[in-house]
């Protein structure tokens, strides 16, 4: 029964009264996920004289707080170019070596798979902030990697890749073999079936790994802080926490809201951006 | 040794486990046991030799005041340039960035920007070298910033800047109540009973300080017990802290919690949140830092209060109160190349024209105790006589080893008392037994 | 292993004569499965090992090392160190250390139960809204990334802001409760900001494991008339079953490990929301490194102890052999399996 079953986009078998629910839904969602970010848009636009006002919106509206973030002197355009170079170095490298894992452990037979997916997960165990001074004196003294990107990037990815492989590895195992099989049958080799059928079929979990190891590695603090103190290598992250008011006692609340808000916004666009393209271009290979 | 054999070591050390490697490391680069302690804290010439670039790290500077400095510095000493290592903006990253840098003898920070709180740990660890007599000049700076900045006889590090805490007081509200500003929390309690009917007054609290649970809170604590004629830790370090004279101080405070005298929320107050109630004229008196003097007195609508206040010294039990002392020093890390260099760079730092500046554009405290009569200074700054007397009867924080265990102990005992949670008493005698075990730790 | 010189007993088809000629193939695949496995695995385990695990082991170590204790004559602190077995350990389980200790371990535990446990509702709640919307999908994908992409160092700072005595959650409540202070309203600030920031991971987790299920599959269910929430309960949840695990596996893992928020939001020393991250970060802080690497590791068990317990109760697809598992979905995706490969 199910061989011909048609190919109906799904919107349209919807009835109306559920799809009046889902807007619903939909409604909640983007104002529980949105108002704290509002708050922190709203607070980055006040004069910093009216910081604490609590009115809905700013009044008057003021980019006092974004030139601040903006003064030459913070570095802050240096510090998010860092941060694009770090998290998307660690988000190519960490996808790259983790579908090559992802794939072993999903579709090959050897022995050691569960421990080896035991150790994996096993390095995402251990406290972070307890890894940090380790860490450091490897760097310093042996690698002599401080003040350096791989200094920011390895870490990264090695706080990465646990999720990802695990992850890639449950959405390839998601996908019957006979997929593969099928393609094989057509001549391809298995890492051609691979790459054609397999990835392409994946690409929401591919891509959604991608999402989630590049906002990591974008949100990364401790490490970036620890392994750099040269002012052009840090990270927009670092950078934030460097915005300190005139004495030391005044925090420029103000000031890091707008920092957060520059940080965020942009992040958001083009992970938007990127997930059309990339998933239409992928599932477009899929179907052929 | 020859550059080669440090090498080999140095390679072999990275694959020994951190403590390990600090053993070797200290026996080699200290080159003696702990026996030999004296003649190293005695020895300064051959260590002061280096000439050439250095690194001061600091938390940062957005006033940009540092990097001018800075420039100064280096268009005149272009073989011996300064690099500024911006830490970040919390005191405490920052002592973890110097304490991680120091533990890897990576001589990355040459000179540092210390807390005055910190001077005893790092001595006491040889983080820092004590400085050459003689050399800094001590004798023009305020006293107790020379004490909080010497360890058992040697001066470590270079007084730089300095704070000490001031009464903030309603001067249009004290004037129309008719009051002085107060000399004992008694007063001050009763100036409040009457300042309160005033119909301006309406909502408004008597007094607040820092009560939440961070370092601020150490420092009022500790000008409780000091106001009240106790103290903390005696000049051995020995906990002194289970007296009458200390319960009398805490009590007082805990008391004013309970009745309102403080309001309830000042329990969740940093200096940031003190200064917006403040601001807002929500407190008649406020115990704050010199810095809050600028911000509330300005005039672009961010402050209710401004021109409406003045400062007083603090109060204290039966008279005066003591104040604890703030501030930054400069010292140089043990590891440090160049240290010739650094120490010519700090006395540069530290020295009156210098300090002068930082104080126009920063509105730093200085140490410097002839700026706290500069006529042109006294116009900008006409809380300097207030605060001079402040810092010149200022008790530092217990100047012991394990800083951090101390000031948590203080913490946990001043906020249990403050929020009700445990009476003064037994606060106290639970912190005199806890500073105890900090000694030995 | 190549080293075997007799045939393995029964090759994987012994039919007819060539029996040689399949062994040593099987044996020749095995190797060559053996090489491409190790090249494929080699450089995950080069990072990890040279970055964590390394680390991993030093603690390790140290944990049972002390640094001495006390000053020398001239008020120094001592130098060395000196092996004390599971010294550490064991005072840090006991008496006033242990106080603290379990104190941490307990509010660990509530943090990790009550945040994970929304976090996974409202999880997949919102991935179930995001992946039926007709109207503003895009919308709804970006804001749910907000959240999940503002700094952590930021978002606390938000919080902080939000929850201050005068800040606009007292304002909204009409009502001024001391967010910071001891007790449980500290405690409550710190699981609605935690499940705000993470909920949206799990939701995009499993929006894109809804996306890999054929629609052909609702649609089957629907023939056989099974109603919204039968198809939730008996299609879409097994489906999406895996995903699910490995989303609520690392919110866990994380979970357990939490320290900016509290650290941040709340403040250090505070007993109701002191996390054993927290202490392990405390005691490094004071210098006493060997204690600080001894909660690390406890800390390091439990996490351990906690994941096991998790996969082995509900994680059978994560971990199960592979033969099993591609048996597994291959009779639960049999029709659109069917219905996708000739095409």
């Amino acid at each position: 029964m199910s061989a011909i079953a048609p190919e109906r986009p799904r919107r349209f078998t919807r009835p109306s009264p559920k799809a009046l629910l889902g807007l619903a839904g939909t409604a909640v969602i983007v104002v529980y996920c949105l108002a704290p970010f509002y708050w922190m848009a709203v607070s980055a636009f006040r004069r910093s004289s009216d910081l604490f006002a609590i009115s809905a919106l700013p009044s008057p509206w003021s980019l006092e707080n974004f030139g601040a973030v903006m003064e030459a002197k913070n570095g802050f355009l240096r510090a998010l170019l860092n941060s694009v170079i770090v998290a998307g170095t660690t988000t190519i490298l960490t996808l790259m070596i983790a579908t090559f894992t992802a794939y072993a452990l999903a579709r090959l037979e050897f022995r050691g798979k569960n421990l080896l997916l035991a150790i994996v997960i096993a390095t995402s165990m251990f406290p972070t902030i307890s890894l940090v001074v380790p860490m450091l004196k490897l760097f310093t003294n042996t690698l002599h990697w401080v003040n350096t990107y791989q200094a920011m990037i390895v870490p990264s990815m090695s706080f990465a890749l646990p999720l990802a492989v695990w992850n890639l590895t449950a959405f390839f195992k998601q996908l019957p073999r006979d997929l593969e099989q099928a393609a094989m049958v057509d001549g391809c080799t298995a890492g051609q079936a691979f790459r054609k059928v397999i990835l392409p079929l994946t690409a929401p979990g591919v891509f959604t790994t991608a999402i989630l190891t590049f906002i990591m590695a974008w949100n990364e603090f401790v490490i970036a802080l620890s392994m750099v103190n040269r002012g052009s290598m840090q990270t927009a992250t670092v950078a934030i926490s460097r915005f300190t008011g005139a004495t030391g006692f005044d925090v420029p609340y103000g000031t890091k809201m707008a920092a957060g808000v520059l940080v965020t916004v942009p992040l958001v666009i083009v992970v938007l951006i990127f997930q059309r393209r990339i998933i239409a271009g992928l599932t477009a290979g899929a179907v052929k | 040794m020859g550059p080669q054999g440090m090498k080999e070591t140095t390679n072999m050390r990275h694959w020994l486990p951190k403590a390990g490697m600090a053993v070797l490391a200290a026996s080699l680069l200290a080159g003696c046991g702990s026996g030999s302690g004296s003649e190293d804290a005695g020895s300064k010439p051959p260590s002061f030799k280096g000439r050439g670039p250095i690194t001061l790290a600091t938390g940062k500077d957005t006033t940009g005041v540092m990097d001018k400095v800075l420039d100064q510095w280096n268009s005149t000493h272009p073989k011996e340039k300064v690099r500024m290592i911006e830490l970040s903006e919390s005191a405490d990253e920052q002592r973890q960035r110097m304490i991680q840098n120091a533990e890897l003898k990576s001589g990355d920070f040459s000179v540092l920007n210390m807390d005055v709180v910190w001077n005893a740990e790092f001595a006491a660890n040889r983080w820092i070298v004590p400085l050459p007599k003689g050399e800094i000049d001590t004798g023009s700076m305020l006293k107790p910033t020379v004490e909080a900045a010497t360890y058992r006889g040697n001066l470590y590090s270079a007084p730089w800047t300095s704070d000490g805490g001031l009464l903030y007081f309603r001067k249009d509200l004290l004037e129309k109540a008719g009051a002085e500003p107060p000399k004992t929390w008694a007063e001050m309690k009763k100036t409040c009973d009457k300042v309160l009917k005033l119909p301006e007054a309406k909502g408004m609290s008597c007094y607040a300080g820092q009560f939440d649970k961070y370092e601020g809170l150490s420092v009022n604590f500790s000008e409780m017990i000091h106001g009240a004629g106790g103290s903390v830790v005696d000049k051995a370090g020995k906990p002194t802290v289970n007296t009458p004279e200390a319960k009398k101080g805490l009590k007082w405070f805990a008391d004013a919690f309970k009745d309102g005298t403080i309001p309830k929320e000042a329990i969740t107050y940093k200096e940031e949140e003190g200064r917006q109630a403040f601001q807002k004229g929500d407190l008649v008196f406020h115990r704050q830092w010199p810095y809050q003097w600028a911000l509330a007195n300005a005039k672009d609508g961010s402050s209710k209060v401004a021109g409406k206040f003045n400062v007083a010294p603090l109060p204290g039990l039966d008279g005066p109160g003591t104040s604890s002392l703030g501030g930054h020093n400069l010292a140089i890390s043990s590891d440090a190349k160049n240290k010739a260099t650094a120490l010519d760079f700090i006395k540069f730092m530290t020295n009156k024209e210098n300090q002068k500046k930082r104080l126009l554009l920063t509105s730093q405290a200085p140490t410097n105790a002839a700026l706290y009569e500069d006529k042109e200074l006294l116009k900008k700054f006409p809380y300097l006589p207030t605060l001079k007397a402040s810092i010149n009867g200022a008790e530092p924080r217990p100047r012991v080893v394990q800083y951090g265990d101390a000031t948590a102990a203080m913490q946990e005992a001043a906020y249990g008392a403050l929020s009700g949670k445990t009476s003064p008493d037994a606060a106290l005698a639970q912190l005199q037994k806890k500073l105890a075990g900090v000694n030995s730790k | 292993m190549s080293t075997v010189a007799a045939p393995p007993p029964s090759p994987t088809r012994p039919s007819s004569g060539q029996q040689h000629d399949p062994a040593s193939a099987a044996k020749k695949r095995k190797r060559d499965t053996t090489r491409l496995v190790a090249f494929l695995v080699s450089p995950t385990v080069a990072v990890l090992g040279l970055v964590v695990g390394y680390p991993i082991i030093a603690a390790l170590r140290e944990s049972l090392f002390s640094e001495k204790k006390g000053l020398d004559a001239n008020g120094f602190v001592q130098q060395g160190e000196q092996f004390v077995g599971f010294e550490h350990y064991i005072d840090l389980l006991s008496g006033e250390a242990g106080e603290r200790f379990w104190n941490a371990f307990w509010n660990t535990s509530f943090f990790t139960v009550t945040t994970v446990t929304m976090e996974t509702v409202l999880g997949i709640a919102m991935a179930l809204v995001m992946h039926k919307a007709v109207r503003g999908r895009g919308l709804v994908r970006a804001s749910i990334l907000v959240p999940w992409a503002i700094p952590t160092v930021v978002s606390a700072l938000l919080w902080q802001w939000i929850f201050q005595a005068n800040g606009v959650a007292n304002a909204i409540l009409g009502h001024k409760v001391l967010w910071t202070t001891e007790g449980f309203q500290a405690q409550l600030a710190v699981i609605v900001a935690d499940v705000w920031k993470t909920a949206p991971f799990v939701g995009l987790l499993v929006l894109a494991g809804l996306q890999l299920i054929p629609t052909e599959v609702y649609e089957a269910a629907r023939v056989d008339g099974a109603k919204a929430w039968q198809q939730f309960v008996r299609i879409t949840l097994p489906l999406i079953r895996p995903v699910l695990l490995v989303a609520v596996l690392f919110r866990l893992l994380d979970a357990l490990r939490m320290f900016d928020l509290p650290f941040v939001l709340i403040g250090a020393h505070k007993g109701s929301v002191e996390t054993l991250s927290m202490l392990a970060y405390d005691e490094a802080a004071n210098t006493r490194y060997g204690p600080a690497a001894a909660y690390a590791v406890i800390l390091f068990l439990y996490v351990a102890a906690v994941a096991f317990v998790f996969v082995k109760l509900l994680g059978a697809d994560v971990f199960s052999s592979d033969k099993a598992a591609a048996k597994k979905s291959k009779s639960r995706l049999k029709k659109p399996a069917a219905t996708e490969v000739p095409a």
